[in-house]
């Protein structure tokens, strides 16, 4: 811990040498208390927080899109043959194709803003969410299943009290890797289809002004809210089921 | 992106001799569910729902990719995209695979990396676009620098950590029977490593290929197959757009059957340490 404190400090004072030496112009290279300086002012003044909720919102909703279809399609690819028939091969034709590729066609279609975002969010975080949740119900081992069923389990608690808690490390696991893709894809949505607010769109529009003080406070500003995330809420999450219910941590990746 | 070529295994029918009849039931299922996609897409195309040049038939999609196929478009833009993969990914092999070697070995490398890259790691790749932009200017070089630092994350912590699991009793009994250093690295650390390192890239890969299509966009690079979509919105032409998709879908596919699929059998059954998912 200290030995990182002492790393980052001297990379830290490393820079501010880079950055005060004069050797790059000082506009593409502000000084670390002019960056915390433009920080501290967007913080006050209200545009910060009002770019973060915006990207955060579109960011939540359509991770929560995600969610809500790809959970219970995995579920049923896994559960039935027949959608897993119908499912699979277009999953498996749609899956390669890198969500940005769709952003030009999406803002043709739905318009700049929240919309084309959105739904550019919910495209990348499906995949994973939807594949982890397909391959949790059917790793879920089958013993049990037989074990449940033979002590008189109807198929709804079999559903609930076996199924869901045995997939649970993989659904957490995909529910994780759609987060970090959705939150990449906010931020290089919001830069190509760009609207007025979002993290994103700081950025980039800051480079027509070359206010590079501004792209790496919201360059902070991203960084702390995705490990946030990552730490707090997933690693929370995890704790209150998986660990819970003594599953151990299986799939990781 | 591997998780997609097991699916795409695991749909393929079974080759067995003298199941033809099988393998065709097999290809209908798989092609059933793009018939009725595609029917679907026909219907709305037809029905005028959205204006035609924003919604544009499956023949005219078909038709824009057969004629910028043959007056070489297409490929030139992916052929260069593919370079950029290339020059991007190898750039972030090498200089992933030395900073987590590096770190797994030396304590002091060790202490001094891993905070940085802790704290650069998990902020989103296309966040540095402008950054780059600005300080190497539009074009090639910002494009590739930024796929490779992007795609170098995953493969230095791969390396890291693979070089960190090589087992203490497996050094030490090296050691006890007198291999050198150099020996112990390159008959202990590497293979034990390896799967590790295998996996870092095949990470690494695919978040260069997920990145490199929104890189082009912004980067103001000449070809590209992001640049053709791109550019292709700016007159309206959907086709264009559609046809450029699909040879990145393609380009997807055929990265993970022949890229990351071979990596991983090669390293399952070559070593046999790392299971089958």
């Amino acid at each position: 811990m200290i030995r990182g404190g002492i790393t980052l400090i001297a990379a830290a004072l490393a820079y501010e040498a880079l950055a005060r030496s004069g050797i790059f112009a000082q506009v593409l290279l502000p000084t670390i208390p002019t960056v915390l300086r433009t920080l501290y002012a967007m913080m006050l003044d209200g545009t910060m927080p009002l770019h973060a909720a915006y990207t955060l919102y579109r960011v939540l909703f359509g991770f929560f899109l995600a969610v809500t279809f790809a959970l219970p399609l995995g579920i049923a690819m896994a559960r039935f043959k027949r959608v897993e028939n119908f499912f699979l091969p277009l999953v498996s034709a749609l899956m390669p194709i890198p969500s940005f590729s769709l952003v030009p066609l999406f803002m043709l279609w739905f318009g700049i803003g929240n919309l084309t975002t959105i739904l550019i969010v919910f495209y990348a975080a499906s995949f994973p969410m939807l594949f982890n949740t397909w391959s949790g119900v059917r790793s879920v081992n089958p013993l049990w299943l037989r074990a449940a069923g033979s002590m008189g389990a109807d198929e709804q608690r079999l559903f609930w009290k076996v199924i869901i808690p045995g997939a649970s490390p993989f659904i957490i696991t995909g529910m994780r890797q759609a987060f970090l893709r959705c939150w990449i894809a906010v931020v290089g949505a919001e830069m190509i289809a760009a609207s007025d607010w979002g993290l994103g769109w700081v950025i980039f529009d800051a480079k027509e002004f070359l206010n590079a003080d501004v792209m790496l406070a919201s360059l902070i500003v991203i960084g702390a809210i995705g490990f946030l995330f990552e730490r707090l809420v997933f690693g929370s999450l995890e704790r209150f089921t998986v660990y819970r219910w003594g599953m151990v941590r299986m799939a990781k990746g | 992106m591997q998780d997609a070529a097991t699916i795409v295994m695991h749909s393929a029918p079974p080759a067995a001799p003298g199941a033809g009849r099988e393998r065709w039931r097999a290809l209908a299922r798989n092609a059933f569910p793009f018939i009725v996609v595609g029917t679907l897409w026909e219907i709305v195309a037809w029905a005028g729902l959205f204006p035609h040049q924003l919604f544009p038939t499956l023949e005219e999609i078909a038709r824009a990719f057969v004629d910028l196929t043959i007056a070489g478009i297409l490929p030139h833009h992916a052929i260069e995209t593919l370079l950029r993969l290339l020059a991007g990914f190898s750039f972030a092999a090498s200089f992933g695979v030395s900073i987590g070697m590096l770190m797994g070995r030396s304590r002091r490398a060790e202490d001094c990396m891993l905070p940085l890259v802790s704290i650069l790691a998990p902020i989103p790749g296309l966040a540095y676009t402008p950054l780059f932009l600005l300080w190497f200017g539009p074009g090639e070089v910002s494009a590739v620098l930024l796929v490779g630092f992007v795609s170098m994350f995953p493969v230095i912590y791969n390396t890291w950590t693979g070089v960190k699991a090589v087992k203490e009793i497996w050094l030490r009994s090296a050691q006890s029977m007198g291999a050198s250093d150099r020996r112990i690295f390159r008959h202990v650390i590497l293979p034990g490593a390896l799967p590790y390192i295998l996996t870092g890239l095949r990470l690494g890969l695919g978040q260069a290929w997920r990145i490199l299509v929104a890189v082009e966009m912004l980067a103001a690079v000449p070809w590209g197959l992001g640049w053709l979509i791109f550019g292709a919105r700016e007159f309206l032409n959907t086709d264009a757009m559609m046809a450029g998709v699909i040879v990145i879908a393609l380009i997807g596919l055929a990265l993970e059957k022949f890229v990351f699929q071979k990596l991983e059998r090669y390293t399952v059954v070559r070593w046999g340490m790392v299971t089958a998912s």
